[in-house]
């Protein structure tokens, strides 16, 4: 086991050389000077060369990639041009944000998608299976930016039953610890709060989640189905058990991982689906923070942002893969 | 394990049912059927698929006919019918501009199915031919391309493009570039795996024996043979690539205005949310029904083609 996870994290090694590479390449790919693109066309030379200076395009390409690298691990992850503060201060609360969407997203399709999975497993053929997996067939093909307007439309507008932006009421900002607002609301024993920031999570994690949820949906049905066909299966309901107990406690644990690799493989298709998200519900996440600095030609803080979000894909994947490990020790690699 | 099981059961059907048995032995077994026959047999009975394939071939006719459906053009603005409802003259409304948004959706299936094309063929040519370089020549070869690969696949997919367009300007036929090059890992693995496993077939060895070309057995023999996989995952990257278009565009990053394509269409839109709400149903309903029936005809091929779910 522990060599298992020394040789996964080996195997990182040229992954997160690479990534450095493509992220430090952004600048250098611009067509043209990238001094001159980031500060616009009416730049002074002044300017530009002041610019060029302070952050090293001077030099040869590889001592700058050598000071890039450098400067990363020292946790140093640039400055940001627009609002000259440091990114790696700057970027925690962005970071927050996401997570704490993403997380609920993740328990929406989980939930949701597991069991519906399961319930279409059991009663195969049935009306409800048919109907799930319709929805589980729209739910994959839904462009999430569409089906976010679509909520703020019928639930924010007609309805009024949740906010349509932001994380908190804007007038009454919250005093921020961890930045994560619904435990931040419980450290401060403020209950109602708690259920405003709820309510702004609703919509944003339904539209991030369909698409996973979806995606869990089938997968679960597919294995589970494989599951239930199998001789312990057959054992165990030999011995007499119950429906419920053979499905929650003997095939679910089964079927998990195949489930597990979907949930991993699709918390990175949530980093990228965030962007839309919070570009649309003015979530103050990293997506909108990235896709912000590419509307203010901000390069370091779309390189670190990149940069971060695709650490963190490299991250979970890594987490599912010992998980895997653990889960089903007959796999071997 | 799976073989062992399969067998007793299909005994245990034709002893149940033997005329049944002997009377297919004596029509359809005989009778050679090559497997693409049989595959096509098997998609036709797939009612998903061909839901499927009636919809894209919906969209296709109205990209086609679209100049003749209406007497509008895209880009044709009329100030003082602007946002106006679902009318007679107008079957889908106006927008903020006046243009007829059924004209706007039916061109946009042009521009939309066009991407889709574009980007697929793109990634699937280089991904086939890196896929097949790595797998076939092994050794350091394959070494630095699968570690491009991986690093490629470490981003999550729609961040690459994003970061691709941000370094390539704007446009429609950038965003193509972005998704095609981001779609490069998925077929160049898939064609990878397959080759390895197809190197080592007996009937390989024999060509290689026979003193053929490397070029030869790669495109008269590896190829072939690896086609069925390479023709699902085209199928399923055309929804994928017309979704991450539609994505860019309405982030801004892809298709340019007055271009018709339906991401940017609901961008524009998304301001009169509150003022008029149809201008968004249309365009995003299809860009969500192209997908779902590319979708639904590639669950269908997989199905077909795989000779594991045939029974």
């Amino acid at each position: 086991m522990f060599s298992y996870i020394i040789r996964r994290l080996l195997m990182l090694i040229p992954v997160l050389v690479g990534m450095t590479l493509i992220t430090f390449s952004i600048v250098h790919l611009i067509p043209g000077n990238p001094a001159q693109v980031i500060l616009g066309e009416t730049a002074t030379q002044t300017a530009i060369e002041d610019l060029e200076e302070s952050m090293g395009l001077n030099e040869p390409y590889v001592v700058q990639y050598g000071l890039y690298v450098k400067d990363l691990l020292q946790g140093d992850l640039g400055t940001s041009l627009r609002s000259k503060a440091d990114i790696s201060t700057e970027i925690w609360p962005y970071i927050a944000a996401t997570f704490e969407l993403t997380f609920f997203a993740m328990i929406f399709a989980i939930f949701i998608g597991v069991n519906a999975g399961i319930i279409s497993a059991w009663k195969q053929n049935s009306w409800f299976d048919f109907l799930a997996m319709l929805f589980a067939l729209i739910g994959v093909s839904m462009p999430v930016f569409w089906l976010a307007l679509m909520e703020q439309w019928i639930f924010a507008q007609e309805l009024g039953w949740f906010p349509a932006y932001g994380r908190e009421d804007s007038r009454d900002p919250i005093a921020p610890i961890t930045y994560f607002y619904v435990l931040d609301s419980l450290i401060h024993l403020d209950f109602a709060r708690t259920v405003t920031v709820l309510k702004h999570l609703v919509l944003p994690s339904i539209a991030l989640g369909t698409i996973p949820m979806a995606i869990i949906a089938r997968m679960t049905r597919s294995s589970m189905l494989e599951v239930m066909k199998s001789d312990y299966i057959r054992t165990v309901r030999a011995k007499g058990s119950g429906q419920f107990l053979v499905i929650y406690k003997h095939a679910l644990k089964n079927a998990t991982i195949p489930v597990l690799t979907v949930i991993g493989l699709q918390t990175g298709v949530l980093l990228g689906g965030a962007i839309l998200t919070e570009t649309i519900f003015s979530w103050p996440g990293i997506g909108r923070y990235v896709f912000e600095a590419i509307n203010y030609r901000d390069y370091p803080v779309i390189q670190s942002g990149i940069l971060v979000i695709a650490f963190i894909f490299v991250l979970i994947n890594l987490v599912v893969d010992v998980l895997y490990k653990i889960i089903d020790p007959r796999i071997n690699y | 394990m799976k073989l062992d099981e399969k067998k007793p059961v299909e005994a245990e059907q034709q002893i149940a049912n033997p005329a049944k048995a002997d009377s297919q032995i004596d029509t359809e077994e005989i009778e050679a059927i090559s497997p693409w026959k049989d595959s096509l047999k098997q998609l036709r009975k797939n009612r998903f698929a061909l839901v499927g394939l009636i919809i894209i071939l919906f969209f296709i006719i109205l990209g086609i006919v679209a100049p003749l459906l209406t007497s509008y053009t895209y880009e044709e603005q009329d100030l003082v019918n602007r946002l106006q409802p679902p009318s007679s003259e107008h079957w889908m409304g106006t927008d903020d501009l006046g243009r007829d948004i059924f004209t706007r959706v039916a061109y946009g299936a042009r521009v939309s199915l066009q991407v889709g094309f574009f980007a697929v063929t793109g990634a699937l040519v280089f991904g086939t031919l890196l896929g097949i370089i790595a797998g076939y020549f092994g050794r350091w070869v394959d070494m630095i391309i699968s570690r491009i690969f991986d690093i490629l696949l470490a981003f999550p997919s729609i961040l690459l493009a994003i970061a691709i367009v941000a370094i390539l300007g704007a446009s429609l036929q950038n965003a193509l570039i972005a998704i095609a090059i981001i779609n490069i890992p998925i077929f160049g693995r898939l064609v990878r795996s397959k080759v390895i496993s197809l190197r080592e077939e007996e009937y390989i060895m024999a060509a290689r024996a026979q003193g053929m070309k490397n070029g030869r057995i790669i495109l008269h023999h590896i190829l072939p043979n690896s086609i069925a996989p390479i023709i699902v995952q085209s199928t399923l990257g055309f929804g994928t690539a017309i979704l991450e278009a539609a994505a860019l565009g309405f982030l801004g990053l892809g298709a340019q205005p007055p271009t018709p394509e339906w991401g940017q269409m609901l961008a524009s839109s998304r301001e009169f949310i509150q003022l008029a709400p149809w201008t968004l149903i249309m365009p995003g309903l299809s860009i969500m029904l192209v997908v779902l029936g590319f979708n639904l005809i590639g669950d269908g091929l997989r199905d077909a083609l795989d000779p594991k779910m045939k029974n």
